[in-house]
């Protein structure tokens, strides 16, 4: 039972983290470098999830990929099911309410990254797409590393939206999280404990070793400091 | 190779660069400037010149293609790099022109191989290996081929920006004081390699300095920018031995710049009497067209300076000053003092100098001046 919570959970971890570097690259690296004089309005918008209990985020997206909503009309069309209380509408709750712990440490990033270097870049012909493989990401990378590690250990905890969204049905959308929820609601204090114990000892790992990597404040692993 | 070489020394190329850019006024609390350049440059080292905050870099930074003029025109040869008539603006990576920055910017993730080799990725890995392996060696670097930027000295540093800058033949190579950090003897050395490189290259270099020592071992000709504008222009020896402007004066290193009135013109003797502002001291100067009725500005390097401690007898310098030292200053090797002659004139002198005078505060001495060190300024 553990298990099988365990295995899901890091597996909605695992695609979460990995479709939040797909967004978070890009929009990172816009925030950082662009210009546009409403740009506040984007970075107000992705730091939401930050601030907002989950259960309204849920409700929200809960609402949204509802039956009745266009985008749950929609998807049914495509597929001929339902995103609510599925392990994909898990992801997609997910990764809404992860997305901040992804952007905001990329774009800092990226922001950090010395502009004479992308000056210099440019002036020996590179393009804006080599710029950013060459230079931008190999130098952001430290913020890089850690919004993949943040978004991924927020996932894991992640409860509200979750509840929300996919209910609590083992297998398919009850993670470690809900499981716990669960054994305390029917008075299973052991499981519970060994469940919780699992969750905090995974994410003191990640944690550790991610803030180990970033002693000093420099990146010492790549030795060009 | 040795083809795309002779082409390259068949033709001289020659930078055009018309810009106007409002400056300042912005976020920074920068008084607004306008920046208004027009100059063509042919083959060989230009130095723009000028104190800082005049605009240079930006002019630099406007022909690479960093910032965007409000108005002009920018061009090396035929090719229009900008053009706001013809709404022609190239990127920076569209236009060749090799960049030297003051802090250098090497990527500091890279070895100095993949430093030099960045801007040419586009050609086939053997001509790569070749370009970059034949720059290295001109330039004495290929040692440091493994090192990354933060391990080699800050000479070597200046070395492999301008090898990367150069392997990738530019059109034209603007250099925003690369090497003020350096001592004499490597700066030396690095210019004698640039020299011997674009040589066979010919393209416009665009030198960028706001020290004078610099313009005097570079160059062919100097610019000097002052608060956006172009006030000088010609050799190192015409513009700095005989500045016309007050503010290419303080650039060109005269520590004494008096307020005159002019008292009396001798055409006879090619001089004129000129009466400092606020004293009794006069001072013989060159006879110039300057209007008597209008006051003139004399200026005076210290180190043209002479001094004696008792009166001199049978000299042919006409201006013999008595005044005081009211303080003396060790810089380097030289000696700085400041002398009260009713208004304060600062000297440069030796060591040896303040020695055998036995020179110190409070000393009555007399300051002898030529004619011709005194240079009207406008």
């Amino acid at each position: 039972m553990i298990f099988q919570a365990l295995a899901l959970t890091l597996e909605l971890a695992v695609l979460v983290s990995v479709i939040l570097m797909a967004i978070g690259l890009p929009l990172g690296y816009w925030l950082a470098s662009s210009r546009w004089r409403g740009k506040f309005v984007v970075e107000a918008i992705v730091s939401l999830p930050i601030v907002l209990p989950p259960t309204v985020l849920g409700f929200y997206v809960l609402v949204a990929i509802g039956p009745l909503s266009p985008v749950g009309r929609w998807y049914h069309s495509v597929t001929g099911g339902s995103l609510a209380f599925t392990f994909r509408g898990l992801v997609l709750g997910s990764v809404i309410y992860s997305l901040p712990f992804a952007v905001q440490p990329i774009a800092a990033a990226f922001a950090s990254v010395d502009r004479k270097l992308i000056n210099a870049s440019a002036t020996l012909g590179a393009s804006r797409w080599r710029t950013f493989w060459r230079v931008m990401l190999p130098l952001g990378f430290p913020g890089v590393l850690t919004g993949f590690v943040l978004s991924f250990a927020h996932t894991l905890g992640e409860f509200g939206v979750v509840l929300m969204i996919g209910g609590n049905i083992p297998g398919a959308t009850q993670t470690v999280s809900i499981l716990i929820y669960d054994q305390v609601q029917a008075l299973n204090y052991a499981i519970a404990n060994r469940t919780a114990l699992l969750l905090l000892g995974i994410c003191f790992t990640l944690l550790a070793v991610l803030y180990g990597l970033r002693r000093n404040g420099k990146w010492g692993m790549w030795g060009w400091q | 190779m040795a083809v795309s070489g002779d082409e390259a020394q068949a033709v001289r190329r020659e930078l055009t660069v018309q810009v106007q850019k409002q400056l300042g006024g912005g976020a920074k609390s920068d008084a607004p400037m306008q920046l208004d350049v027009q100059l063509k440059i042919s083959a060989g080292f230009t130095i723009l010149f000028g104190p800082s905050g005049a605009g240079k870099t930006t002019v630099l930074d406007c022909i690479a293609g960093l910032q965007e003029p409000d108005s002009g025109r920018i061009a090396v040869d035929d090719v229009s790099l900008f053009d706001s008539e013809k709404a022609v603006d190239l990127p920076a990576r569209d236009r060749h022109v090799g960049y030297l920055f003051q802090t250098l910017a090497l990527f500091p993730h890279m070895t100095v191989r993949q430093n030099i080799e960045y801007g040419i990725a586009r050609v086939s890995p053997s001509e790569r290996h070749a370009r970059s392996s034949e720059i290295a060696e001109s330039f004495g670097i290929a040692g440091l081929f493994d090192r990354r930027p933060a391990k080699i000295s800050g000479g070597e540093r200046q070395r492999v920006a301008l090898a990367r800058a150069l392997v990738t033949r530019p059109r034209a190579l603007l250099l925003d004081e690369p090497l003020t950090a350096l001592d004499a003897v490597t700066k030396g050395r690095i210019l004698d390699d640039l020299r011997r490189w674009n040589d066979c290259h010919a393209v416009p270099i665009l030198y960028v300095t706001h020290q004078r020592e610099e313009v005097h071992a570079l160059g062919n000709r100097v610019m000097v920018l002052d608060a956006g504008k172009l006030i000088a222009d010609g050799t190192p020896h015409e513009v700095l031995s005989h500045p016309q402007f007050e503010s290419v004066a303080q650039l060109a290193g005269f520590e004494n710049i008096l307020e005159c009135s002019v008292v009396g013109a001798h055409p006879e003797d090619g001089t004129m009497t000129c009466r400092v502002a606020g004293t009794g001291m006069s001072l013989e100067v060159p006879l110039s067209r300057v209007d008597t009725a209008r006051p003139v500005r004399v200026g005076i390097r210290a180190g043209d300076i002479l001094v004696a401690t008792s009166r001199p007898q049978g000299l042919s310098a006409r201006n013999v000053i008595p005044g005081t030292i009211v303080w003396l200053r060790q810089q380097d090797v030289t000696v700085i003092a400041e002398v009260d002659c009713g208004i304060r004139i600062v000297v440069h002198l030796t060591l040896g100098a303040r020695d055998s005078l036995g020179l110190v505060a409070g000393k009555q001495l007399w300051l002898v001046i030529k004619t011709y060190s005194c240079h009207i300024l406008q």
